[in-house]
């Protein structure tokens, strides 16, 4: 028996476990009919209108209740209501027009995109080129940009994200570096030379518009304008990341089976809204294209090759705590999802210094 | 040197969609459009070299199903990142009731 302390892995992009992901075909897919997929994947304007143009009615109106509450007791349950679909809202629906697959047409989804990335203080740019990287390596480590929690993962530190302390502060920070035109090693890994300059561009405006709001606020002696811009993004994205935090924590590293390294959780119909149905996150992985809105009939589709859906998120949490907890002390553990008996398997795969004991 | 090649017959591909054609250890994808024209460009996405074949076809716009990459597969040209590379296109001419594609 050896006393030597566990050896937790190197999770940035240029370290020592930085190695190439799988090749996309090694990705497991569960088999739907062509003209199905079709069907699933297809988009509609009319949805996605309805959809976003509800969410920003919601936030402006209560966004108004804020402002006519102001001065009162009132006006911290309409802070608590306004912020969620400010800072919650926005960090889904950056998300999904990220995708593209919100609707038909190409301008709404790069409208509503440019619009939420504010709101998350996400730089749509980055982002862009970030999220595509972490669904050509989803949790592989190394490669991922977007490992939410990689071991030892930080109980503590995901319940300080609540209030999104954790990333957010450090999106704030990326904010100065791209507006001085600056990235890390990891960002030039996966962002390429010629979205560099509208990335930095893009930082300098919402910097300046940050930097203008809080001249407001200091001008009119008042918290109001910066509780209405860019706190909400922080007192407000709570349930965002309360939700989010069940996609991927505790599930398996470096295999090329969404089935087993994402959750799918069922949510009551407000949080589902909130969230943009990315509860779904098994399917979402499997088949990106298919748009929020059709997610729960793709779920349908693919259930029974798929490991049982949570109950809640409630029910999530049970497992992914304990599971996170003892990731503290040994690196190989993580959560084994069941596949049902008819399922496919997983697929046979190779990747160097790691292997996946079934 | 021309080297016209039949890919596929015309009701093979329904409207708005696409098929995969493989010749000669090259992948090539087959488009019947909505207005019934066909075109064909490579089959792999220039972004990360998936089968365009499992995307989706809106309009003249085929988008890649693995980061939703768009491209008119009319003239191949990248329409959305991650997808900045342009595609290839190779003519096409519909004869009898099938579709041949001008391969290298
Ligand atoms: S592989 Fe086609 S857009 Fe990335």
């Amino acid at each position: 028996m050896t006393d030597e302390a566990p050896r937790f892995r190197d999770y940035s992009l240029t370290g020592i476990d930085a190695r190439p992901g799988f090749e996309p075909g090694q990705w497991y897919s569960s088999p739907i009919p062509r003209k199905r997929l079709k069907q699933l994947m297809r988009r509609s304007d009319r949805k996605g209108l309805i959809n976003n143009g509800l969410w920003i009615g919601l936030t402006v109106v209560t966004g108004c209740l804020l402002v006519a509450t102001w001065g009162s007791w009132w006006a911290l349950p309409a802070a608590f209501v306004y912020g969620i679909f400010y800072g919650s809202g926005a960090d889904s629906r950056w998300h999904e027009c990220g995708h593209g697959t919100v609707f038909k047409t190409r301008w709404l989804n790069n409208v509503f995109y440019h619009l939420a990335s504010f709101m998350s203080l996400k730089n749509p740019y980055l982002w862009r080129w970030s999220h595509t990287r972490h669904h050509t390596d989803t949790i592989v480590v190394g490669r991922d940009p977007e490992i939410a929690f990689p071991r030892p993962p930080s109980i503590l530190g995901m319940f300080t994200n609540l209030l999104y302390l954790r990333s957010g502060l450090k999106e704030f920070d990326r904010m100065i570096r791209l507006s001085l035109g600056r990235l890390t090693d990891d960002e030039k890994q996966y962002l390429i030379e010629s979205e560099r300059p509208p990335a930095f561009w893009t930082s300098r405006v919402h910097l300046a518009v940050h930097l203008s709001v809080v001249g407001v606020s200091i001008w009119t002696q008042s918290w109001l304008p910066l509780m209405l811009i860019g706190l909400p993004s922080f007192y407000g994205s709570w349930l965002h990341h309360l939700l989010a935090a069940t996609q991927h924590a505790g599930l398996a590293e470096d295999l090329p089976d969404h089935r087993l390294n994402s959750r799918t959780v069922y949510l009551n119909p407000f949080f589902s809204f909130i969230y943009s149905n990315m509860n779904y996150h098994v399917e979402h992985h499997m088949y990106p294209m298919v748009p929020f809105y059709t997610l729960p009939e793709l779920h349908e589709e693919i259930k029974n090759d798929c490991p049982p859906a949570y109950s809640s998120s409630i029910a999530a949490y049970r497992e992914m705590i304990p599971a996170m907890l003892r990731q503290r002390r040994d690196p190989n553990h993580f959560v084994r999802r069941p596949l049902p008996e008819q399922a496919n398997p997983t697929p046979h795969y190779v990747r160097p210094q790691f292997v996946y004991a079934t | 040197m021309s080297n016209w090649t039949r890919a596929c017959a015309v009701d093979d591909i329904e409207e708005e969609d696409l098929i995969r054609f493989d010749h000669n250890g090259r992948t090539y994808a087959v488009y019947r459009s909505p207005s019934d024209e066909y075109f064909c460009t490579d089959g792999l996405c220039t972004h990360e070299q998936v089968h365009l074949a499992d995307g989706l076809v809106m309009d003249y716009i085929i988008e890649c199903p693995m980061h939703n990459g768009q491209f008119d597969y009319r003239t191949g040209k990248a329409m959305r990142s991650p997808a900045c590379v342009d595609l290839r296109t190779y003519p096409v001419r519909v004869e009898n009731g099938q579709v041949f594609v001008e391969v290298e």
